[in-house]
């Protein structure tokens, strides 16, 4: 069966699996959206305001659903459009396919109307790319695309596909399923032999989770291993939601802004059982003096990751779920009373220490809005101090329920992610954002209004860039360049003006009486909310600090 | 881990695709790499190549490197060459000012080295010589006093000595690269 590359495309996006594509007409895709239109009872297509919107959106649905994300753009500035997208996915390692069509292979290299370099723009930020200019590997390169981006330590894959490739004719053989991902390792007996050794001589064992375990949904694993070995928990920004917030012997997020109680723990074990972590300098702060009495497994799936950042006494490389049950199997089951009661001691301290600063505080907003919405709610954020205030306090009970930006930190990320994450899911969503972050892709509020979304965006409006200038009053003597916004938008008639509803609250009754209309409508709804300019987000360990520097109350801080 | 700062050289196979080239420099500049030469040819088997990299570096830049060059898609084997047990080659092309005075002393110099001339003109020479680093090295120190005009080198390509191939190469000692015990 002869088929033009625009099918083919779109018959082997159906046979991997894809049923939303987010993206973006223009004219070197145009044969593509032919075919989209032709399929549309097939295969969904969700146009967004901008091409970056539609790359977020693709990295939400993956990392709500657990899929892999598909994103269509032009070239030229449609292909440039995705960059931040790609590179935001690539950080956080989620598993996407980026298509861009590029000028006909004829005009490559002549500096064509809207031609650009994307596989050389994007070599540096995804895990693989492809232009392909012999349209009978088309097929095959789109599913091994698919492959490679599901495959072990998952990632960003671009597909550059010029115009003519998408016209040829070409032989087309479907396959029944989709790609299989690549075999994963499994790790080593000897290895975990070695693991298990120092686990039972541990006095004081703690354990360490990411993203990896976010994304490979071995939350089970870890807790099971905590069960036996009796040992506190601690998450990177990016494994939250992993675990249930409630689940036993969990101090919170670590590092920078992460609890109080789980970053000094951290310093104080002897044994760090550290898994799908990549132990940033944003989670582990000053690395020479990073838990200096704590010897370190460290457990990956990506080889490259062990002893990158942090020196692991052991590494492990391999299936993060299987190397973990096989731990837990073999360790002998130990109580650590005076461990633990000296982590729960920290815990106390911690809770008490903060005290709450203006008339709406931001966290009581996330804690009213946790309050109210589903255990499965989606929850995304944008980048700064509200970020970091929703990781610290709101309490993820479901797995893939919470969406942000950890490595790249992409202020704009929230609006595309969050509407990535409800199409995937259908659950109710809820986007966290500050006023800063959603000056930058506030115009997906278009989208997220015509795809009719259940979509709650809670703006944390003080004014300024917040995180900037929490860093220019700690460490820039108050100098406030350029994070004190002075705009006058009125993000309610905004919200209106977009089509969807919009409400204001000053202070924390209001906030609550909004909430209860809000949190029973199911179309998008806006709140914005007046919380003051010196808010902080505390705790905080100085960038490049250690434990002993952690700020954690507003006393500490020299006026 | 040592921070002793070593020569190294890293030999890979990689399918010869588009931009594989550009993939591999890109990914050592930007992980801070530096390297001093990379070669790049043909092998026995079409539609696959070789690479040779050599650069300085301690063990924490030895264990990245090969480990991040391994992630690419295209890289099938890579492996560290060993010094003891292996052949390496460079190739040096150089130019010389010479007079009839000093022609035959450049003549002796290239004959002590196994060099040999590749172009004779009235004042120049043009002088091939293959070689380990040291052997090339000190070529060009000899060469200075007559005045080099110009110079190239190919960068270092190296094989295992006896019956070890790289394309034999068990890829799973990478993944066993971080055991201390």
């Amino acid at each position: 069966m002869k088929l033009s590359g625009a099918k083919i495309i779109i018959e082997t996006l159906i046979e991997q699996g894809c049923d939303t594509v987010f993206g973006y007409p223009g004219g070197a895709v145009l044969d593509i959206y032919n075919e989209l239109y032709l399929n549309a009872d097939r295969i969904n297509h969700v146009i967004s305001a901008h091409e970056q919107g539609a790359a977020h959106a693709a990295d939400g649905y993956a990392r709500a659903t657990g899929k892999v994300g598909v994103v269509l753009a032009t070239s030229g500035p449609g292909a440039t459009n995705l960059v931040t997208g790609i590179a935001t996915a690539h950080l956080d390692s989620v598993p996407m396919v980026a298509i861009t069509g590029n000028v006909g292979v004829s005009m490559l290299g002549r500096d064509s109307f809207q031609e650009v370099d994307i596989m050389g723009i994007t070599l540096p930020i995804t895990k693989h790319n492809y232009i392909v200019k012999d349209i009978n590997r088309l097929a095959d390169t789109i599913r091994e695309a698919f492959k490679i981006a599901k495959s072990g330590r998952p990632g960003p894959v671009l597909i550059d596909i010029p115009k003519n490739i998408q016209t040829e004719l070409a032989e087309f053989t479907p396959h029944t399923a989709p790609e299989a991902p690549y075999a994963t390792l499994i790790a080593a007996n000897d290895e975990l032999s070695m693991a298990v050794k120092m686990i039972n001589e541990a006095e004081k064992p703690f354990i360490y989770m990411g993203g990896g375990i976010y994304s490979t949904g071995a939350g089970k694993e870890i807790r099971a291993l905590s069960e036996k070995i009796d040992a506190p928990i601690a998450s990177s920004m990016m494994g939250l939601s992993a675990i249930p917030y409630d689940t036993p012997r969990f101090l919170g997020m670590q590092g920078m802004h992460g609890d109080y109680a789980a970053s000094k723990a951290m310093n104080d074990a002897d044994l760090i059982i550290a898994a799908g972590v990549r132990f940033s300098d944003r989670a582990t702060g000053n690395k020479d003096k990073f838990s200096p009495g704590a010897k370190i497994i460290h457990i990956d799936t990506d080889t490259a990751e062990l002893s990158k950042n942090i020196e692991a006494h052991l590494g492990i490389v391999g299936d993060i779920k299987d190397a973990l049950a096989r731990i837990t199997a073999a360790v002998e089951p130990k109580e650590h009373a005076a461990w633990n009661a000296a982590c729960a001691q920290l815990k106390k301290y911690a809770e008490s220490a903060y005290k709450n600063y203006g008339d709406i505080s931001p966290y009581e907003i996330i804690k009213a809005v946790n309050r109210r919405w589903p255990a499965d709610a989606v929850i995304a954020t944008d980048v700064g101090q509200h970020q970091m205030w929703v990781a610290q306090t709101y309490k993820f009970s479901t797995p893939r329920t919470f969406l942000t930006s950890g490595g790249l930190g992409t202020m704009g990320y929230g609006m595309g992610a969050a509407i990535g994450g409800a199409l995937g899911t259908g659950k109710k969503t809820v986007l966290f954002t500050g006023d800063g972050s959603f000056g930058m892709n506030l115009n997906e509020l278009a989208t997220a209004v015509s795809q009719n979304l259940p979509l709650t965006i809670i703006v944390l409006n003080n004014g300024v860039l917040g995180m900037v200038r929490q860093w220019q009053t700690l460490f820039y003597d108050k100098h406030y360049s350029s994070t004190t916004l002075g705009r006058a938008t009125d993000f309610v008639k905004l919200a209106e003006a977009f089509g969807a509803k919009g409400y204001r609250a000053a202070t924390i009754d209001e906030f609550n009486t909004i909430l209860d209309t809000v949190c029973k409508d199911d179309g998008v709804n806006l709140i914005d909310c007046l919380i003051d300019q010196d808010e902080m987000v505390l705790p905080m360990m100085p960038p490049g600090g250690t434990v002993d520097q952690i700020i954690v109350t507003r006393k500490e801080i020299s006026e | 881990m040592s921070t002793e700062i070593k020569e190294m050289l890293i030999a890979i196979r990689v399918q010869d695709q588009f931009g594989v080239l550009s993939r591999v420099a890109s990914l050592v500049s930007r992980r801070g790499f530096n390297i001093d030469t990379l070669t790049v040819s043909a092998t026995e088997t079409p539609g696959i190549s070789r690479m040779t990299l050599s650069l300085k570096g301690d063990e924490y830049t030895r264990k990245q490197l090969i480990k991040q060059l391994s992630k690419l898609h295209e890289v099938l084997e890579i492996n560290q060459i060993d010094d003891n047990n292996s052949v390496t080659r460079d190739l040096l092309l150089i130019k010389i000012h010479t007079t009839s005075e000093n022609r035959q002393d450049a003549m002796d110099a290239v004959n002590v080295f196994r060099g040999s001339i590749v172009d004779f003109a009235r004042d120049s020479l043009v002088i091939q010589l293959a070689g380990d680093v040291g052997k090339i090295n000190a070529f060009v120190e000899l060469m200075k006093p007559f005045g080099i005009m110009e110079m190239c080198r190919t960068g270092l390509i190296s094989l295992d000595r006896g019956n070890t191939c790289l394309k034999d190469s068990n890829m799973n000692y990478i993944n066993r690269m971080d055991q201390q015990f």
